[in-house]
């Protein structure tokens, strides 16, 4: 019975348990909708606690977490017997995504600032930020 | 003269399983980039609306949070699912992929009538780059639970006629991990498309 189980975890399968999954379940539900009505109250209220800025710091956060959550309770990334060969591609894995997305947002807004429509104001700001004298 | 060194069928079979979860792993990881690529190309575009309609006026959050919850019920029940195949518990591996089954296709059918919604009132992917990278970028993630979805239905059929071998369960390990992969995607589609798009300034 348990032959093929055991197998599969040489393999290097997943070896969960139904406590981790629904720890894992419970924690992404709270973590689903408090982002859900941070973002609701926020946009009830006449007078919002949080600025803009913070509540998309907040629930990129709270996204992170149920990130980890998921991988740790559902994908069991840390149970992984040595040497961590998944856990390596997935850094891997990290660095691309950081550096494609980061690296667009970047160039990206540099070329938006370059091509700024001009206007006296704005020529002048340039000037002032490029540290320009004449 | 050459001296081939026979290599037991057995141990070659352990071999090729032992790379065969690993592999698929370096799939999932790529497809991250694959969404990498989507979720750049959004951020960049997100604000370009050419005077149509922005992610403020257009989603209803309700909605969404429904599929949301709805997908994440479904990654839960995969993983008791593949818990109940480790135990070689035949009747239950059935029935809860089964019903994965079901709460995957309840996401699909209301990603595809939301869809629809929005083609039908003129605001398909044609509209403003905005709404181009939110159906490739959403539509990319549909498209993969469509191909989960079929590879399910598939693993039920050979499970039920021949039972949890060890291929079966090797398959059916890959494909949990599948579907966690793609609940993990949503979280951040929910979270960066919806929530920050809704977000009052």
């Amino acid at each position: 019975m348990s032959e093929h189980k055991t197998e599969l975890e040489k393999e290097g399968a997943v070896r969960g348990t139904t406590a981790s999954y629904v720890s894992g379940f419970i924690l992404s539900l709270i973590l689903t909708l408090s982002a859900y009505f941070v973002v609701r109250q926020n946009n009830d209220s006449t007078q919002p606690e949080f600025s803009y800025q913070s509540i998309i710091t907040i629930i990129l956060a709270l996204a992170l977490v149920q990130l980890f959550v998921q991988l740790l309770f559902f994908l069991h990334l840390d149970k992984e017997s040595k040497p961590r060969w998944n856990l390596m591609v997935a850094s891997f894995a990290v660095t691309v995504v950081l550096i494609l997305v980061l690296g667009s947002l970047w160039i990206m807004h540099n070329l938006d600032y370059h091509h700024m429509e001009s206007s006296p104001a704005t020529d002048k700001a340039i000037i002032k930020d490029e540290g320009v004298h004449y | 003269m050459s001296e081939t060194r026979a290599v037991p069928v057995k141990a070659k079979a352990e071999y090729e399983g032992s790379k065969s979860i690993f592999g698929f792993w370096v799939y999932i990881m790529t497809d991250c980039v694959l969404f990498a690529s989507l979720f750049a190309t959004y951020a960049v575009l997100h604000n370009n609306t050419a005077g149509g309609p922005n992610a403020k006026e257009l989603f209803n959050m309700p909605y969404v949070l429904a599929e949301t919850l709805i997908l994440l019920t479904s990654s839960f029940v995969c993983g008791l699912a593949i818990l109940a195949a480790h135990n070689q518990q035949k009747r239950q591996v059935l029935w809860l992929f089964g019903l994965t089954f079901v709460l995957g296709l309840a996401f699909l059918g209301l990603e595809i009538h939301e869809f629809r919604n929005l083609y039908m009132e003129g605001n398909s992917w044609r509209r403003s780059g905005f709404l181009s990278a939110f159906f490739t970028l959403v539509g990319t993630h549909g498209l993969h639970i469509t191909a989960g979805l079929i590879w399910m239905a598939v693993m039920m059929i050979r499970v039920s006629k021949s039972g949890l071998k060890l291929i079966s369960l090797r398959r059916l390990t890959m494909l949990s991990l599948f579907w966690h992969f793609l609940d993990i995607i949503w979280i951040f589609i929910f979270t960066i498309v919806f929530l920050m798009g809704s977000l009052l300034r």
